[in-house]
């Protein structure tokens, strides 16, 4: 197999992992969603956590697409 | 292969301004220190200029900065205690200097500091050997205590010591990476956007029209791109709290 084809198949097998961080985000999302429907007076003091937990857990599907964009550019 | 102007990543070439040369070293004046003087110039200058005046009852901007720096010092304070407000003058200036680096990042033409990863791992290892560094003078051996959580058996300790050694070395790591890449992937994302508008509008009065989707998408990319900027300028300076509270008490 030539290298650049391995590149593409590996960029493309890459981005698999944004579906884990995918699943991730729902579970933060969907667990704020419902905590928030239960006790709507306190949702609004745990955005900040809500939305630090985003960021973090977004950040591993990011790594994940900086490998792809890293073997389709720069190898 | 020569580069091509018009792909993705012809946007992060680092071009020499002024070439400066010391013994071998290349010192140049770059575009990437262009934009970083170019930070600093707008970011200290704003709180500078707006709280200027000092009023006690603060118009509309010296409120915008005072609301900034009570932002950063609740966080530092709720994170890291009253001891690490000593640490408050280094926070302020990575949180400003990300937030103001990232959004300028934002404007078309103008170039992204943090979407380089010298820069952002400069700033990471910069946190992590603070961190480090404070730990052992303030605790001594004590410090080593963050590698050892309480309530964990004998035998599982051996096990447990090394994956907390591993986590902590991989702070610097994904620290950097974060911002590195949540930069870099959202402006290739818009470059990639914008050149279908481009490809889609060569094609002619049809092709023009169906140019109109990926601008629209384009234009939605933008507002995530700025909602992003800040979020990921307020993350990582979020983890340097707590990874300062980690220096001042070393405990799990």
């Amino acid at each position: 197999m030539e290298a650049e084809a391995a590149k593409f198949i590996g960029a493309g097998i890459a981005c698999l992992g944004m579906g884990g961080a995918a699943i991730g985000l729902g579970h933060i999302f969907g667990n704020y969603l419902a905590g928030a429907l239960r006790n709507p007076s306190a949702a609004d003091g745990q955005f900040g956590r809500l939305i630090f937990g985003f960021a973090i857990t977004e950040a591993l599907g990011i790594f994940s697409l900086l490998i792809a964009l890293l073997l389709l550019f720069a190898v | 292969m020569e580069s091509n102007p018009t792909d993705p990543i012809h946007q992060f070439n680092i071009y020499h301004l002024v070439p400066i040369n010391v013994g071998g070293l290349d010192l140049s004046f770059t575009n990437a220190s262009l934009f970083m003087v170019l930070t600093a110039i707008i970011g200290g200058g704003f709180l500078y200029l707006t709280t200027a005046k000092r009023d006690l009852v603060p118009s509309r901007m010296q409120s915008m900065s005072e609301m900034f720096y009570e932002f950063t010092a609740s966080m530092l304070r709720d994170s890291a205690g009253s001891g690490g407000m000593q640490f408050f003058p280094f926070v302020f200036t990575l949180f400003c200097f990300l937030l103001v680096g990232n959004l300028i990042g934002i404007v078309p033409y103008f170039f992204t500091i943090t979407a380089q990863i010298i820069v952002t791992f400069a700033l990471a290892i910069l946190v992590i050997l603070t961190v480090v560094i404070y730990g052992f003078r303030k605790n001594g051996f004590a410090f080593l205590k963050l590698f050892v959580p309480t309530g964990v058996p004998g035998p599982l300790l051996i096990m447990v010591v090394p994956i907390e050694i591993i986590s902590f070395v991989s702070r610097p790591i994904s620290l950097s990476i974060r911002l590195f890449g949540n930069m870099l992937a959202g402006h290739i994302t818009l470059k990639v956007f914008a050149g279908f508008v481009f490809s889609l509008g060569a094609l002619g009065a049809l092709g023009v029209g169906a140019a109109v989707l990926p601008l629209i998408m384009a234009v939605a990319l933008t507002g995530l791109e700025l909602l992003v900027a800040a979020l990921q300028a307020y993350v990582f300076a979020v983890l340097t709290c707590l990874y300062l509270n980690d220096a001042l008490h070393p405990s799990h």
